[in-house]
């Protein structure tokens, strides 16, 4: 079996077409696991027990089942609710909704390792508890962990070929549909394997570089 | 108890079949790769690093379909299970020879200088000074690698080997009910992850009490 450079060639364009999904989905799933982890990080700490425990239940349950169940889950709960939306907006949703248990856990640490006195200056200023938050905390516990955030971004990327389950044609969908109707595996399945390697490597070492450039800052 | 409740049964057993059998397989390619890149040797090295770096910058999902779809074009016919339990051990086998590597790297320098100070071999220090010191530090990160083991198992239901995702999608499309379904099957992973999670955590908390996780861990 020899690789064939000319088909691998052929597929290409239409690959590059898919990845757009794959990178809108992973920036998409981002930014929503961002706010919603940072909602989750200070609920956990919010005076209400019933709170706590809840975003505690939720990070815990999330953090303990697949992925593929959860979006499976999603994908036929919302139509339940009467919500018809469109595969890459649940994949997107559902990545958010996942990634969010594990930012939270993330940006729990980096308030954790917020000093006290930062508190306790921002009661002696009586700041409000919103501006002690948004001024004050958050600035202060996220750059520190900006790094590990990065990380678990790669990890969404690579949880986006699950998102062809649903029927979005990211990427490995893409590679998949070629595969179907050509029979030919080789050259759509490794093609995509090189993409992703493409863009998981790089940000890694992105990553790595300004976790030291922080630390010599920091 | 719902009637499809058997056949959701039938599937764990798949799973956990899975699970395990990869898990320990996993966990060999883990020691062999993870010792392997300590060793002073340029070509070794290189060929580790390669086999880490691309079943880490690649998909489960991705080397599952290519264990499975693109390995017989080489002549390496393998049923589902089999091609699950080989995709899964080198997935997981790849997160887990890091954990090996930066534990025995975190085992002191004095602890080496000692040892080859002591004229030990090689081998007799690795065994009888760093993993000894080592092994503690890897048992949390093991324990959550294993957590994230078991939830990617529920890929191997897209190269059709018969677990409980599978069957859970076999019971949706015969009946329906998806969401009362996939709940069950949620809880089902659930009972399973969720032990193991409050495991390590408690692992965690002992060794830290007793000072073998090393210093500012």
């Amino acid at each position: 079996m020899t690789f064939d450079l000319g088909f691998a060639l052929e597929i290409l364009p239409t690959l590059a077409w898919a990845a757009r999904l794959t990178v809108l989905s992973t920036l998409g799933g981002f930014a929503l696991a961002a706010i919603l982890g940072l909602l989750l990080a200070m609920a956990r700490m919010n005076p209400l027990a019933p709170v706590r425990w809840l975003a505690h239940s939720y990070i815990e349950i999330v953090r303990n089942t697949p992925f593929l169940i959860q979006l499976y889950l999603v994908f036929y709960v919302l139509p339940d609710f009467g919500i018809s939306a469109p595969a890459l907006i649940t994949g997107i949703l559902t990545l958010g909704l996942n990634y969010s248990a594990y930012l939270a856990e993330v940006y729990r640490s980096g308030i954790e390792g917020t000093p006290v006195d930062q508190w306790e200056a921002a009661g002696a200023l009586s700041l409000s508890s919103t501006v002690t938050w948004a001024r004050v905390i958050v600035p202060q516990a996220v750059r520190p962990v900006i790094p590990i955030l990065g990380n678990y971004g790669i990890g969404m990327l690579k949880e986006t070929p699950l998102l062809s389950t649903i029927a979005v044609i990211e990427l490995f969908g893409a590679a998949q549909s070629i595969a179907g109707t050509t029979y030919r595996y080789y050259e759509p399945y490794t093609v995509v394997a090189v993409v992703f390697l493409m863009l998981s490597l790089p940000t890694a070492w992105l990553i790595n570089l300004l976790e030291k450039r922080l630390n010599r800052h920091g | 108890m719902p009637s499809f409740l058997p056949i959701l049964l039938d599937g764990l057993r798949v799973t956990a079949g899975v699970a395990c059998l990869s898990a320990v397989f996993a966990l060999v390619i883990a020691f062999t790769v993870g010792l392997g890149r300590l060793v002073p040797l340029r070509p070794l090295q290189v060929v580790l690093r390669a086999y880490v770096e691309v079943f880490r910058g690649t998909s489960a999902l991705i080397q599952l379909f290519y264990v499975y779809f693109v390995f017989p074009l080489f002549g390496l016919n393998l049923e589902p299970f089999p091609a699950a339990v080989i995709a899964l051990s080198l997935n997981t086998g790849a997160y887990g020879s890091e954990i090996v590597r930066s534990s025995v790297l975190a085992v002191s320098k004095g602890q080496r200088e000692a040892a080859s100070v002591l004229g030990l071999p090689g081998p007799t220090t690795v065994r009888l000074v760093l993993l000894p010191q080592a092994i503690p530090r890897m048992l949390p990160p093991f324990g959550n690698l294993l957590v994230e083991h078991i939830k990617i198992t529920s890929l191997v239901s897209l190269i059709t080997v018969t677990d409980l995702a599978f069957a859970a999608q076999n019971v949706v499309q015969a009946q329906g009910n998806a969401t009362q379904v996939y709940l069950i099957v949620l809880a089902l992973y659930f009972v399973i992850c969720f032990p193991v999670t409050q495991g390590t955590r408690f692992i965690e908390r002992a060794l830290r009490r007793a000072g073998r996780l090393g210093e500012g861990q």
